[in-house]
């Protein structure tokens, strides 16, 4: 079975190489969105550094190819605060490339009317047909939250990124949560009435047991191949330092779903919800052995976030076969200048296509990209305006 | 808002309890039964009085009658073999306008789903159960709505009937009829080819 997979990975690997296109916006157009009254931008199909001082509107920038790509905000989902102080309405606009081929995105959003959303002059009907075809990957100091919030953001990473490649996971998880409601429902309404009948139960574990099998062999199937892609950016990023690894966390790996269901009945009718399933599922960040959130130094645990996207990047590429759009929001942001320097050492082999940079200093950027032979273009941002 | 009268706020009030009607709307009919001839509007309201009291469900299937037993029920012409099991009296007038059934209904009164506070006890499945063990009925046909409710109703009352001697059948899910196979959703088209059916079982077209 190893040895098939690793055949096939291999012949994938190859097609990959045959196909391989790069994703590059070339233009980008603001009208009143953030901090940006109006701005025109041409930027450089591999590196391009935006620098400014703090509040000036670099990561503001990397939000609109954001927008671009997830037709919404990486950090504020309520559109309309999007707007630029008292303007009517924010329009962006960009021409990307894939590969040789011109694609125009438009989005605009009035104060209280819905969001436009158009590829090459044509309105979507639905947001959902338009992600995932302009590819972008985002690290952001934001991130850290994927480790020291709950379980339920690394659910919800892993998801969208499987779902990325795999539309039946996405109609199965949904399918999962309105069983779980329904059966979380019944258990109260047994307490409530005071009754049970193991039959009226029964009908959603059979439908619980179908699809949490089949998302946890998925996720199961995803970790294992995250993993060592993983394993090698962290090496890369941090120089070999330390050893991680991401731990797939399940109560399905202990125990058949369908026995769990019936051993935790008890305890389920107590409590009036579910205890067992795949939605109690997590991933264990650890480094030497020991949990990221609790023992990696900040800088560290910056490293593991940076490795985990990278990671994402490369998933995406080998599905979609295009090479994303990188954003790199605040590169020195809790790095030390080796990791910083080994980074962008990383970023600039051929692997990777468009690359987007935001830091306070241009002397810094300079410096780091001393020795690099790629394109480089850096771009200052002062109080929302553009220059070169 | 206000208004010179109490009587017009009541009625108000009561017309946009009806779903689908706003304040809007209900002004707009108080309107029109303010013009209304008195004898009209005494029609109209002995009409709602005389429904909710004269009403009955039938014995037999649960279908809303004038009578103890329904028409459909009552009728020798119908097939007392098959039977078709459906959600609420909406979809009898659904099926009944098709003219393509001749069989009897049994009208469970909702479909199973705990987070609207609905189990198989508040449904009309312990009568389901005794018709068929009377004997008589051959095929039960589920009729309900294609979405996990319906099909979770399917399946309780697939293990209910299993015991018996009959054909449980479900009514076909696919594409629609004058339907473009590109714009049909992939869920349909996917299910449409795994339960493909024999080419002569469409014959004659129509």
């Amino acid at each position: 079975m190893n040895l098939r997979m690793a055949v096939i990975r291999k012949f994938v690997f190859l097609f990959v190489i045959c196909t391989m296109e790069q994703l590059t916006l070339h233009k980008l157009s603001l009208v009143s969105f953030k901090n940006y009254a109006q701005a025109d931008v041409t930027f450089s199909p591999r590196f391009n550094c935006i620098t400014g001082n703090n509040g000036e509107g670099k990561t503001n920038l990397l939000d609109a190819i954001h927008y671009l790509s997830f037709t919404k905000s990486y950090f504020n989902p309520i559109d309309s605060q999007n707007i630029f102080h008292d303007a009517p309405l924010f329009v962006i606009q960009g021409e990307f490339k894939i590969g040789e081929k011109e694609e125009e995105v438009f989005c605009a959003q009035k104060k209280s009317e819905r969001k436009q959303f158009k590829l090459n002059k044509k309105e979507y009907t639905r947001f959902a047909e338009h992600i995932g075809l302009f590819p972008v990957v985002m690290a952001s100091p934001s991130d850290i939250e994927l480790i020291l919030e709950g379980s339920e953001m690394r659910r919800k990473f892993t998801d969208s990124i499987i779902s990325q490649y795999d539309r039946q996971y996405l109609e199965d998880i949904i399918a999962y949560t309105k069983v779980l409601l329904q059966r979380n429902a019944q258990l109260k309404q047994f307490s409530k009435k005071g009754i049970f009948d193991m039959e009226s139960l029964r009908i959603w574990d059979v439908q619980l047991i179908e699809l949490g099998n089949k998302i946890y062999n998925k996720r199961k199937e995803f970790s294992a191949e995250l993993e060592p892609i993983f394993q090698k950016y962290y090496e890369l990023i941090s120089g070999g330092k330390e050893k991680v690894e991401i731990v797939y966390q399940s109560q399905l790996i202990k125990d058949d779903f369908e026995a769990l269901l019936n051993e935790s009945l008890e305890k389920d009718r107590v409590m009036e919800y579910s205890t067992v399933g795949i939605h109690k599922d997590d991933w264990e960040f650890r480094m030497e052995n020991f949990p990221v959130k609790k023992f990696a130094s900040q800088g560290q645990q910056k490293s593991y976030l940076l490795a985990i996207k990278l990671a994402q990047f490369e998933f995406i590429k080998q599905y979609r076969q295009i090479i994303p759009i990188l954003m790199l929001d605040d590169i020195h942001d809790k790095l030390d200048e080796h990791r910083v320097k080994h980074l962008i050492e990383l970023v600039s082999r051929k692997e990777f296509g468009q690359v987007f940079i935001t830091d306070t200093s241009k002397e810094k950027i300079q410096k780091l990209f001393k020795g690099i032979d790629a394109e480089i273009k850096i771009f200052k941002v002062k109080d929302g305006m553009i220059t070169e | 808002m206000n208004f010179s009268s109490k009587h017009i706020e009541d009625v108000i009030n009561e017309f946009a309890k009806l779903p689908g009607v706003g304040r809007k709307t209900a002004i707009r009919y108080l309107l029109h039964v303010l013009k209304q001839d008195d004898k009209e509007t005494e029609t109209f309201a002995a009409a709602l009085i005389n429904m909710k009291k004269e009403l009955k469900h039938c014995s037999v299937c649960h279908n809303i009658s004038d009578k103890e037993i329904c028409n459909i029920c009552s009728n020798h012409n119908r097939d007392k073999t098959v039977l078709c099991v459906v959600e609420d009296i909406r979809d009898v007038m659904a099926i009944e306008s098709t003219q393509q059934y001749r069989g009897v209904y049994h009208v469970l009164g909702g479909i199973i789903s705990p987070l609207d506070g609905i189990g198989p006890a508040d449904l009309n499945i312990e009568s389901l159960v005794k018709r068929i063990s009377e004997g008589e009925i051959k095929e039960v046909i589920m009729a309900f709505s294609t979405t996990m409710e319906g099909d979770t109703t399917n399946f309780y009352l697939y293990k209910r009937l299993k015991e018996f001697n009959i054909t449980v059948s479900t009514i076909a899910r696919g594409i629609s009829i004058g339907d473009e196979l590109e714009y049909a959703d992939e869920i349909t088209l996917g299910r449409s080819i795994t339960n493909r059916i024999p080419y002569e079982n469409v014959l004659p077209i129509r």
